[in-house]
């Protein structure tokens, strides 16, 4: 029973959100604050793992292409693909569950539990919408851009780490890298990351949203968000993956 | 004015309002009364409509709040401030910007007129050298004293405080008293405070309601409170042993 009323709650907070907001040039600046606070601050982060997820990406296919008869292309072939279609999209969007949706969840948690949200609503102000509309835009743009930022720096990866460790040497990699490519790829990933964007920061800004109690609550919120949303990627990877490739 | 007709509130087949009336009056510091947990807080939250009422009739100068459809509370709220127990300033904001964000969401003033407002809300509740400071940097008095002033900022009917004297010292409290009291007289506006200070009772208290167990129980003003009978308010108001002296001086005058 409880995971309908969850869902429930949760459908009924995205009609609040989705709603028309009360003074559009202050939703725009909250939305440029939002695309710089969890957008533009998560590309170290995106940076940082994509290099070394792709360094042993290429690694691991080296060491795995036992066979002679199979060209070394195949390493950044396999690293490119691998990062295109399932590491820069959905294994970063778990890792952004994490940064962005616990950020989300705490943020809106922490101004619950001060009242800021009944502040809000006393002034006649639409909270749901004014706190988590420029919240889900930032995240739904953004998120495609960190993706595509992802696959460059992941690519970077294999081939500082390739040849440098021997597995691969660089223009093998590179002309594996270039071969075969399926632009419909990067367009299935790019739709996958505009619904993870969406899952990451609707269902984070629900448990935030619906927290009650104090900062232990908002700490259990966060840990509750990061999974379920984890969770929900992984189901959206499955069918979207099902339905478009 | 402000008037509540019945009002019952329960959470979880608790309840918690339990059939209150009163009318709250223009011009006057209105207060509600009680111990922890008597419900002030839930039935103050009942009025501004944070909690639905089971029961019972809402009225803000004769517009029945109860039965108002979202579009018409909302701009009914807009003639609305309420101060905070802890001051619900928003983080992120500089004292200066919490102040204006009422301005910048709902008013169509220009930039220089908004500041002019601003900076005169923020005189009158005397701050003058914090405008850019967030609300982390300043002292749990200011940040009350920036709450009302975000509160009056839009020029509000009606001025809701919950605790405004928690966590405060004595001075600083009655510093908050006293500006709450001469605002709602200067500007006529209804205020309605929840508190359980007896010093901002005996000092601003013009109408007041005591509820104990989310009953009403007693109401009246600050000079008949000392002599009134009623024992759940006399344990209330005598458990602090210096107002029984005060009394008891009175009465062997």
């Amino acid at each position: 029973m409880n995971i309908f009323n969850q869902t429930g709650r949760y459908f009924a907070l995205m009609l609040r959100v989705f709603s028309k907001p009360e003074r559009h040039s202050l939703y725009l600046r909250q939305t440029f604050n939002e695309i710089e606070n969890l957008g533009v601050n998560s590309v170290g982060i995106v940076a940082v793992i994509s290099i070394f997820m792709g360094g042993i990406m290429t690694l691991q296919v080296a060491y795995n292409m036992v066979n002679p008869l199979l060209p070394n292309t195949l390493i950044g072939l396999g690293n490119r693909d691998s990062l295109i279609l399932e590491f820069s999209s959905t294994i970063m969007g778990l890792i952004m569950a994490g940064k962005i949706g616990s950020n989300i969840t705490s943020e809106i948690g922490s101004m619950k539990v001060t009242e800021q949200i009944d502040s809000l609503e006393i002034m006649g102000v639409n909270s749901a919408s004014y706190l988590i509309l420029p919240k889900i835009i930032a995240v739904v743009l953004m998120f495609p851009l960190l993706y595509i930022l992802s696959v460059f720096f992941g690519i970077l990866g294999g081939l500082i780490v390739g040849p440098a460790v021997g597995a691969v040497t660089a223009p093998d990699y590179l002309n594996g890298i270039q071969s075969s490519f399926n632009p419909y790829y990067v367009t299935f990933s790019l739709i996958k990351c505009l619904v993870f964007g969406f899952l990451i920061s609707s269902i984070s800004a629900f448990f935030g949203y619906t927290v009650e109690g104090g900062a232990f609550d908002v700490g259990t919120a966060s840990t509750r968000a990061v999974v379920n949303t984890n969770i929900m990627i992984l189901v959206w990877d499955l069918i979207l993956t099902q339905l478009l490739l | 004015m402000i008037e509540i007709k019945n009002i019952y509130k329960s959470f979880e087949n608790k309840e918690v309002i339990k059939n209150i009336s009163k009318v709250f009056n223009q011009g006057e510091t209105n207060l509600i009364i009680g111990r922890s947990g008597s419900g002030k807080t839930v039935l103050l939250k009942s009025i501004v409509g944070l909690h639905e009422i089971d029961k019972g009739q809402i009225l803000y100068d004769n517009r029945d709040f109860t039965s108002m459809g979202l579009k018409l509370r909302k701009k009914l709220r807009q003639e609305m401030g309420m101060v905070f127990q802890g001051g619900a300033l928003f983080d992120s904001l500089t004292v200066e910007e919490n102040v204006r964000f009422p301005l910048d969401m709902f008013s169509e003033l220009s930039n220089a007129e908004k500041q002019k407002q601003v900076d005169f809300c923020l005189e009158r509740v005397n701050i003058t050298d914090a405008n850019k400071l967030y609300p982390s940097e300043i002292s749990g008095g200011m940040q009350k004293r920036v709450a009302i002033a975000r509160s009056i900022v839009l020029n509000p009917k009606y001025l809701f405080c919950d605790e405004p004297n928690s966590g405060l010292d004595p001075e600083t409290s009655m510093v908050i008293d006293e500006l709450i009291h001469s605002i709602t007289v200067d500007l006529k506006i209804t205020t309605i405070i929840n508190t359980h200070d007896m010093n901002s009772v005996m000092e601003i208290g013009d109408n007041i309601l005591f509820i104990s167990d989310g009953e009403m129980v007693w109401e009246g003003n600050r000079k008949e409170i000392l002599y009134s009978e009623n024992k759940k308010l006399q344990e209330f108001v005598f458990a602090n042993k210096q107002y029984q002296r005060i009394r008891d001086d009175k009465i062997n005058q």
